[in-house]
This record gives structure tokens, C-alpha cells and sequence, in this order.
């Protein structure tokens, strides 16, 4: 557990095969946000053979919606949001090329399994820790959806985010093996 | 009778709300303290510490605790002999919420629930009234996150499913939640009244103070028995894996019809904000 490792997006293969669950992990890079209303749009583009606002392929998506920035402010609070809720829309992203999420909270079967088949990482964020995780943000600017207010896509610019790897492509589980460990029967 | 102007009332709620995004209670600052010694699991300790420092960037840097915002939720308790001047009482909530979201940069998190919109404006808010005896007023500002909320629930259970019947509800629920109500929660528990009271009687545990205990020596353990069964489920901070699930256990009981014994669970998440005021 806990080996620290500095990562960059876009997400290349040979370091996606490196992670492990459990692994500290400090993310840099490009990161975009999209949370429930984002992938029902999503989906409903998709649907209609339409194309997405942004490409996914080698991209990582943050399930967060943040405060309005204050003025001067890059960001306010953003932290992750329940991360199953998307399940059902998310092998059809991973499928299309999407490499990592980040969010907090248990993965269903048919992710982790479409994380695996398609090499791809699910990260951990300290959930309810939006002022914290704030401080790792660059810059932010909306690219798509701005009628959807909180729930808009941001694309954040991120510089040694803290995660921790929830799920890898070995199909491991942060969230059986730790709670395993201190379940008392 | 006493005089109150609507105004005061929107103002208050103003600056509560915003108060209540940016300053994490003592109280639970305490508790988390406290279950940072308690904690055996590292991950579990290292997560109670981001927390406190997260706390702590909110209150000095003034950027919420988190980025649910919530939904306004305004407990009052008014005074019988409170007469309100200068307009509606809803409408003054309505704009106090309004004015607080907008001025403290607070994120809107309220939506129509069929189409999804966003109102914009995180009304409108959901107020409970009382009536008390006196003159004053007392508000209680709760912006409650929607990730917690998510694994609340009541029930109706019979009377022959008795004290077993509310203790492996609160555990299932806990452990349905597991990492995503943001552990370490604090649980509210409403027992009695009818469907729509013992939701109710659940929010109003949540906003008991850390460690204080029912003065029913019966509920009183009771709330130690399920806190106990709950920490051994082992999810632990963010659901990492530890011995601390729950912070803290709340009952609230009342009377219930006689063919029925309806059970609700509030669960809250470890940012566990609210603000009170008498005026």
C-alpha cells in the first residue's frame, strides 16, 4: 500500500500498467469535470451519432461539480462526488478511449471490469475535502455545457493532485481489501 | 407580543448559511480529533488529518468546506408571541437563501427532479416550523449534502420487529452507504411517530451535539449498541478501510400508532455543518 508515484495526463498505457490499488498517486495534468447532467448528455449525443464536446480518447474525467469561483479565485471548493451514480454510463466512455476517472466511492462489477478490458485506472479523491483539493487546481475554464451551471465541464489544469488508486487493471479493489482488513465478524 | 421584521430574519439566514459553508462546528472538529486517536488504520488516520486541514483552509481561506453547498434546510422555532412585520416569512427565507448562495459563492445544488434543471439559486429551501412558547425565535441553518442523503431512509416496520428490527436497519444502511455518504458519518435515528414524523425526528438527532447522550437511559444505550455494531463494519474514513465508520449516534423517539413502529435513518456526511441562532 501507499507507494507514492507522480503521474501526467493524458494517461499512456506503460503507466496505467504500473498502478496498483492502494498506490499514493499525484496527478498532473489536464483533467475534465463532468458529473450526473454532463453524462446524460453525454449519452443522449451518442445516442443521435452525434459528437462530444470534448475527445476522450487518453483523457481522464472528474466526477465534480464545483462552487462558483470567487473573484481572484482560479476554483472554489471541489471536491469528488459518488462515483456510482455514472456507472451506467461509464463503459460506453471507457469504450470510446476514456483512460481515467476520478471520483470517490465503489465502482459496480461492469466497470471494474470494463476498467480492465479496457486498460484503463479509477481513482480515489478525499471526498468532502473541496477547500483542500482546490489548492491543486491551476487554471479552470468551462468548454462545454455552460446551461448546466454546476454541472457544466470544466476543464481543470491540475498540478500534483493527491488520489489514491481505487481500481487497477489487475482487478483490484480499494474498497474490499481495506475494509476486509478491519471488518469484525 | 414582540415585533420581529421579516428583514432580520433574511439577513440572518444570509449570513448563516454562508457561516455554516465556511466553518466546520467545534463540535465536529472534536469528533473528528477524536477519532483520529481512535483510528488504527494509517490510510484511516491520514484521511482524519486532510480533513481537520481541509477544515481549516475553509475557515481561513474562505472557500467551503465542500463543494455540496446542500440544500438549505431552516428549522424554526417560533415564539407564540413573535409577531413578523414588513412582508412573508417564506419569501424572507427564500431570499436569505438566495442572497447567501449568490454573495458566499456558494454552488447551487437544486434541481427540478424531472428535468433536472438547475434553480439557480439553491431555492427553494425546506423549512420546518415550530411553534414554542415565548418570544423568541430560534433558527437552525443546515445545508445538507446530497451524497449522504442518498442512504436515508424510513420504513414502517411492525411491532413484533422490535429494538433487532431498527439495529440491523441502521447496519444495512451503513453498510449499503459504505464509502459514499463520506465517512465518518454521523447518524440521526427517528423511532415513532408516523411516515412523514420520524424522518423528521432522524434530522433533528443529526443536530444533537457530539457525544450527548438521550436522557432515556434505554435510548441512550441503544445509541452506544448500534454505534458499536456499525464500527465494525471495518469501511472506516472514505471508506479506506478502519475502525471508525460513524462518529456518533443520535435517537429521537416519540409515540407511534399501535399497529405500527415506523423507523427512519438520517445519515451525515463528516462535513457536518449547521449554524444556530436565537433572536
Amino acid at each position: 500500500m501507499q507507494n507514492a508515484k507522480w503521474i501526467k495526463t493524458p494517461l499512456q498505457d506503460k503507466v496505467i500498467e504500473n498502478l496498483r490499488v492502494g498506490d499514493k498517486v499525484f496527478l498532473s495534468g489536464r483533467i475534465f469535470t463532468a458529473r450526473d447532467a454532463a453524462h446524460k448528455r453525454f449519452m443522449e449525443i451518442l445516442d443521435r451519432a452525434g459528437e462530444l464536446p470534448i475527445k476522450l480518447s487518453g483523457e481522464v474525467i472528474y466526477y465534480c461539480g464545483p462552487t462558483p469561483s470567487p473573484p481572484g479565485k482560479i476554483i472554489g471548493a471541489c471536491g469528488p462526488t459518488t462515483s456510482s451514480r455514472m456507472d451506467s454510463y461509464t463503459p460506453r466512455l471507457l469504450s470510446m478511449g476514456l483512460k481515467g476517472m476520478i471520483g470517490k466511492g465503489k465502482r459496480s462489477e461492469t466497470v471494474q471490469k470494463a476498467i480492465v478490458e479496457n486498460k484503463a485506472v479509477y481513482f480515489a479523491a478525499l471526498g468532502g475535502a473541496g477547500a483542500l483539493l482546490s489548492k491543486f487546481v491551476v487554471s479552470s475554464q468551462i468548454v462545454a455545457f455552460e446551461d448546466l451551471g454546476p454541472e457544466a465541464i470544466f476543464m481543470l489544469e491540475v498540478r500534483e493532485m493527491p488520489l489514491f488508486v481505487a481500481n487497477d487493471i489487475y482487478g483490484g479493489d480499494l474498497y474490499v481489501s481495506g475494509i476486509e482488513k478491519y471488518k469484525i465478524l | 407580543m414582540r415585533e420581529i421584521s421579516v428583514n432580520r430574519i433574511r439577513d440572518e439566514i444570509e449570513e448563516m448559511f454562508i457561516e455554516a459553508n465556511f466553518h466546520l462546528p467545534e463540535d465536529q472538529i472534536m469528533a473528528l480529533t477524536e477519532a483520529l486517536k481512535a483510528e488504527d488504520s494509517d490510510i484511516g488516520r491520514e484521511v482524519i488529518e486532510l480533513l481537520l486541514k481541509n477544515a481549516e483552509i475553509a475557515r481561513l481561506e474562505k472557500i467551503p468546506i465542500c463543494q455540496d453547498t446542500g440544500i438549505a434546510t431552516v428549522f424554526l422555532e417560533i415564539g407564540q408571541d413573535v409577531h413578523f412585520v414588513d412582508g412573508s416569512l417564506e419569501d424572507a427565507i427564500y431570499e436569505g437563501v438566495r442572497r447567501a448562495y449568490k454573495h458566499g459563492y456558494l454552488r447551487g445544488s437544486c434541481c427540478d427532479p424531472m428535468t433536472r434543471t438547475n434553480t439557480g439559486d439553491n431555492t427553494p429551501p425546506i423549512i420546518h416550523e415550530r411553534i414554542v412558547l415565548g418570544d423568541k425565535v430560534k433558527i437552525i441553518a443546515f445545508p445538507k449534502g446530497g451524497g449522504s442523503e442518498n442512504y436515508s431512509e424510513v420504513r414502517v416496520f411492525t411491532p413484533a420487529d422490535g429494538i433487532e428490527g431498527v439495529k440491523s436497519f441502521v447496519v444495512e444502511m451503513v453498510a449499503k452507504g459504505g464509502p459514499n455518504p463520506c465517512p465518518p458519518i454521523t447518524i440521526g435515528i427517528g423511532i415513532g411517530g408516523n411516515l412523514e414524523s420520524a424522518p423528521l425526528l432522524a434530522k433533528e438527532a443529526l443536530l444533537i451535539s457530539y457525544g450527548k447522550r438521550n436522557p432515556d437511559l434505554f435510548l441512550a444505550k441503544l445509541e452506544i449498541e448500534i454505534l458499536t455494531e456499525v464500527n465494525k463494519l471495518g469501511i472506516g474514513p472514505q471508506g479506506y478501510g478502519g475502525r471508525i465508520t460513524a462518529l456518533d449516534v443520535h435517537i429521537k423517539a416519540m409515540p407511534c400508532h399501535i399497529a405500527s413502529f415506523p423507523v427512519a435513518v438520517a445519515i451525515q456526511c463528516h462535513a457536518h455543518r449547521f449554524k444556530e441562532k436565537i433572536i
